[in-house]
């Protein structure tokens, strides 16, 4: 599945970024990168964005742009 | 000074950079631009012994790409300015991503020091780190400090000076890269075989970036490399075997190998307490980010922020408006006195500069305390939570969740200033909704705007003065989104966007240093830039208005009325004492006496001040004090009132003329020239040279207009409202609408324009931003003059249909769908 599709309070594992240039790299560059378990803290008021917690960040980021993460639910 | 040391500071968000950039510079700083782009390029110096250090503080960031303009500026500056030393910011308590960005800048070669900031918070944590260790790890000195207490200071200021002096990088760590390691060395040596002009630059750097696939650095190589083509194709096939056998992008390898590295060498120095705690963040997220608490704790903030700022602001205005009026004064006092009619036109000049400046100087106040609390929401994290909060609202219109303070700064209800709205937009990541947000700020609602409506609302909408006002409140925000929306599928659809994907710091307590220190920083540049250019454009606008000037015939006319009235006056008073008082010149100096005893005395409060100024003017000319306060004497009082009724038939002839310049200058003129287009918007030419002149400042709008409906027997209670409505027949709520509306979508300001300007880079999109505006309105205006006329409809019909247009299309462009963004980026998923 994708983070998208992940509900808040539920974890899971990065399994691949399926994105490249500059959406990938920014990923990257943020510290989401395969093999590290994530954490859906909550969406935004109005549902999106939502705010993932991962290695002690909290990171927030479009659903739009969440469906790019390969995620294996916990 | 004998030695001098350039170093700079790198590091990403929230490390402390800026705050080790305070320590060690003070207030020693200055900002200017990188070339090119508007990004902020602080510097600043401190002296080491013998030697001056002058510091650049680079623009935080995670990485150092291509991608986006901070990243590039910063990663140049290293290569091309190379710094004698890089000082490296790094956050104790979160040293393994931080490595991500040392491995980075450590490639570039250059003499770096460590400063793993932020100890204190990192010892809070239970974090350990053996500092020793990295030092041997990395090959590069690393120096703890805690800086927001000044602790560790004068190790980094001797690390520093100690790097500086041996000028040679011995970074000895290297990343890993795994599978791409042959790869690169392969591209390192071709191009150390044949450097052609890229002999500078280090080579295992520009393999990775090659291998990366770098637009920049392929650009760079093909300009300055010899046999280019060979190397990029070789690069091109490296890459797509990678693909191939690793089904993953060699950017996004180059990325993880960079983590792994982290990754290893934290394992051997640093210690992580065995649990985490919750952190004290996460519990403030816990409202500020609900569902229902988090747009209310917004509200209340942007209430707050309008309160202080603009309410409390304005109230501030009042203590310093005096100084200003002092000013003013001054200026009035060198500047040759006016005659009874004619006033030199270097005297006009300059008051009417200094009256351009202080428009603009008045608003300090308001501006710092605007700025101390942006300072405040920055530094405490709050901005991100903000921008979490609306960006679902806002992205819809293509705006931004960071589109969010510049809107309430331009005034999303009443009350906002377009400038600092304007500058505020540096902060969006995205180009596409940052330029679309410079664009719009001028529509909302300017603190300048409101006088016009107030008049025009007071006029044709007295019964319905609540509904008007909620209208003209609301409507603009109604406007901004679907003209957002239309720009960025339009005009701005080819400019590239940033993804969203932002770090929620933690909170921290702001400084009061820092505040106040940045507040005071962006008062004094808003000062410097805009100042200069409004002065300009003052003299521009004072010549339109100014000249040709009222005909020699009209002006004998005038003369004649003068003379007329002062033999009047002296004829009235001929037979009193006073008529040797007021002979000849004196009469002139009369004249100005008694305005200055005016204008004084519309300052003063109390009857203590108001006593202390009697004594004064006493003081200075006894006899003319008798005239203007004559107290019980009968034949005083006479002459007293003989001479108020010709300082009042010299008002009248000095507005009088004033109208007439007007009328015959260029400005005048051009409102004719646009009568017969502006009227299915229902502006006649008086309308249009207020609007004209609004263009320096909007509140010159309403002055204008004063100036225009000025009589000299002014009838009801003399009041400008009175004054249009009856010169004014024709007039009716529709057309107050429409001109209404018109200012609504006005262009922005000179001071604005030059914000937009200043944080659009280019003058192709300030002029844009003038003119759409302008179309946009004079379309507005002539759809709801002309539509209402056509459909018999009145002023407040003509409103709830407009409001109910606006409101629709708002709705319905929200749920245009755009193509989804980075779809043509996807990896195929094997
Ligand atoms: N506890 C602690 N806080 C710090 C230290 N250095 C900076 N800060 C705080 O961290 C926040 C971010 O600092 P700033 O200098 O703006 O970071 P920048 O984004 O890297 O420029 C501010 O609230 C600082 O007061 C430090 O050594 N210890
Ligand atoms: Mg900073």
């Amino acid at each position: 599945m994708t983070l998208d599709e992940l509900k808040p309070g539920n974890s899971g594992i990065i399994k691949k970024l399926s994105i490249r240039d500059k959406l990938g790299q920014r990923l990257m560059d943020m510290g989401i990168y395969p093999g590290l378990t994530l954490n859906v803290v909550r969406n935004a008021p109005l549902e999106d964005p939502m705010e993932v917690e991962i290695d002690g960040y909290l990171i927030s980021l479009r659903h739009d742009e969440a469906r790019f993460i390969e995620v294996e639910s916990r | 000074m004998s030695n001098r040391l350039l170093i700079a500071l790198a590091g990403q968000p929230n490390c402390g950079k800026s705050t080790v950039f305070n320590a060690l510079t003070g207030a020693r700083q200055h900002v200017a631009n990188y070339p090119g782009v508007t990004v902020d390029k602080m510097s600043g110096y401190y002296k080491h012994g013998d030697t001056r250090v002058d510091v650049v503080d680079l623009p935080g960031t995670y990485s150092l790409t291509f991608y986006s303009p901070e990243e590039r500026v910063s990663r140049d500056f290293i290569l091309n300015d190379r710094p004698d030393v890089v000082v490296n910011v790094m956050d104790a308590s979160n040293i393994k991503r931080c490595l991500y960005l040392t491995f980075q800048v450590m490639e570039m070669e250059n003499p770096m020091v460590l400063d793993l900031n932020m100890m204190d918070v990192a010892n809070n944590r239970g974090v350990t780190i053996n500092i020793e260790a990295l030092t041997q790890i990395l090959g590069v000195p690393v120096v703890a400090t805690s800086m927001k207490q000044g602790r560790g200071k004068q190790a980094l200021l001797d690390a520093i000076a100690e790097t500086g002096r041996k000028k040679s990088a011995e970074a000895l760590f290297n990343v890993d890269y795994g599978p791409m390691e042959a790869g690169i060395s392969n591209i390192c040596e071709m191009i150390r075989q044949d450097p052609g002009d890229l002999g500078a630059y280090p080579a295992r750097w520009l393999a990775i970036k090659l291998m990366e696939g770098d637009e920049e650095i392929r650009k760079l190589i093909r300009e300055k490399g010899a046999r280019s083509r060979r190397i990029l194709n070789h690069v091109q096939d490296l890459r797509n075997q990678f693909e191939v056998d690793h089904d993953q992008d060699t950017a996004l390898a180059v990325a993880q190998a960079r983590y792994s590295a982290a990754d290893k060498v934290t394992a051997g120095c640093v210690t992580l307490p065995a649990e985490r705690k919750k952190p004290m963040s996460d519990r403030i997220d816990a409202v500020v980010c609900h569902k229902y608490m988090g747009p209310m704790v917004l509200l209340a903030v942007i209430w707050l922020l309008y309160y202080l700022s603009i309410v409390q602001g304005y109230n501030l205005t009042n203590y310093t408006w005096p100084l200003l009026a002092k000013l003013r004064g001054s200026v009035a006092a060198i500047v040759p006195d006016p005659g009874f009619i004619d006033v030199p036109l270097i005297s006009a000049f300059a008051l009417w500069l200094i009256d351009s400046v202080n428009a603009l100087l008045n608003y300090i106040p308001i501006f710092f305390i605007l700025f101390g609390l942006i300072a405040i929401m920055e530094d405490s994290g709050y901005m991100p939570r903000m921008a979490f909060i609306m960006d679902r609202l806002f992205s819809r219109y293509g705006l931004h969740g960071q589109s969010t303070l510049p809107m309430v700064l331009g005034g999303i209800y009443v009350g906002g200033c377009a400038v600092p709205g304007v500058m505020s937009c540096k902060g969006i990541p995205d180009e596409r909704s940052r330029l679309t947000t410079i664009l719009i700020i001028p529509m909302l609602n300017c603190l300048a705007k409101v006088p016009l409506y107030v008049l025009l609302i007071n006029i044709y909408f007295a019964a319905h003065k609540g509904l008007a006002m909620f209208f003209i409140s609301t409507i603009s925000f109604l406007m901004v989104l679907p003209v957002s929306k239309f720009l960025t599928t339009t005009v701005l659809k080819d400019k590239p966007t940033s993804p969203f994907v932002m770090e929620m710091p933690p909170y921290h307590l702001p400084t009061i240093r820092g505040v106040v220190g940045r507040a005071i920083e962006r008062v004094w540049m808003f000062i410097k830039k805009i100042t200069s250019i409004v002065v300009a454009l003052a003299v521009v606008i004072f010549i339109l208005l100014q000249f040709p000037g009222i005909s020699p015939q009209r002006k004998t006319d005038f003369q004649a009325q003068r003379d007329q009235a002062i033999t009047k006056f002296r004829s009235s008073i001929a037979q009193t004492p006073y008529a040797e008082t007021l002979a000849g010149d004196k009469l002139m100096e009369m004249v100005l006496y008694w305005k200055s005893y005016k204008d004084k005395k519309m300052l003063t409060r109390g009857a203590e001040a108001n006593a202390a100024l009697n004594d004064e003017l006493k003081k200075i000319n006894p006899q003319f004090f008798v005239i203007a306060r004559p107290g019980k004497d009968k034949v005083a009082r006479k002459v007293n009132r003989s001479f108020k009724k010709l300082f009042k038939t010299r008002k009248g002839l000095l507005r009088e003329m004033r109208k007439e310049r007007i009328n015959e200058s260029f400005l005048g003129k051009m409102g004719r020239a646009l009568e017969p287009a502006t009227q299915f918007a229902g502006f006649n030419w008086r309308v249009n040279v207020a609007l004209l002149s609004a263009f320096a400042a909007k509140e010159s709008a309403v002055a204008t207009l004063g100036a225009l409906y000025e009589q000299d027997d002014a009838g009801g209670d003399g009041s400008l409202e009175s004054r249009m409505a009856k010169s004014e027949d024709g007039f009716t709520p529709l057309h107050a609408l429409a001109l209404m509306m018109f200012m609504v979508l006005y262009p922005p300001c000179l001071a604005t324009s030059i914000a937009v300007k200043l944080q659009s880079g280019s003058v192709k999109w300030m002029l844009f931003g003038m003119f759409y505006p302008m179309v946009l309105g004079i379309s507005v205006a002539t759809f709801i003059f002309t539509g209402g006329t056509l459909l018999g409809l009145s002023g407040l019909q003509a409103m709830g249909v407009f409001y109910a247009i606006a409101l629709c299309t708002t709705i319905a462009t929200g749920f245009i769908k755009t193509k989804p963004e980075f779809e043509d980026a996807r990896q195929a998923i094997a």
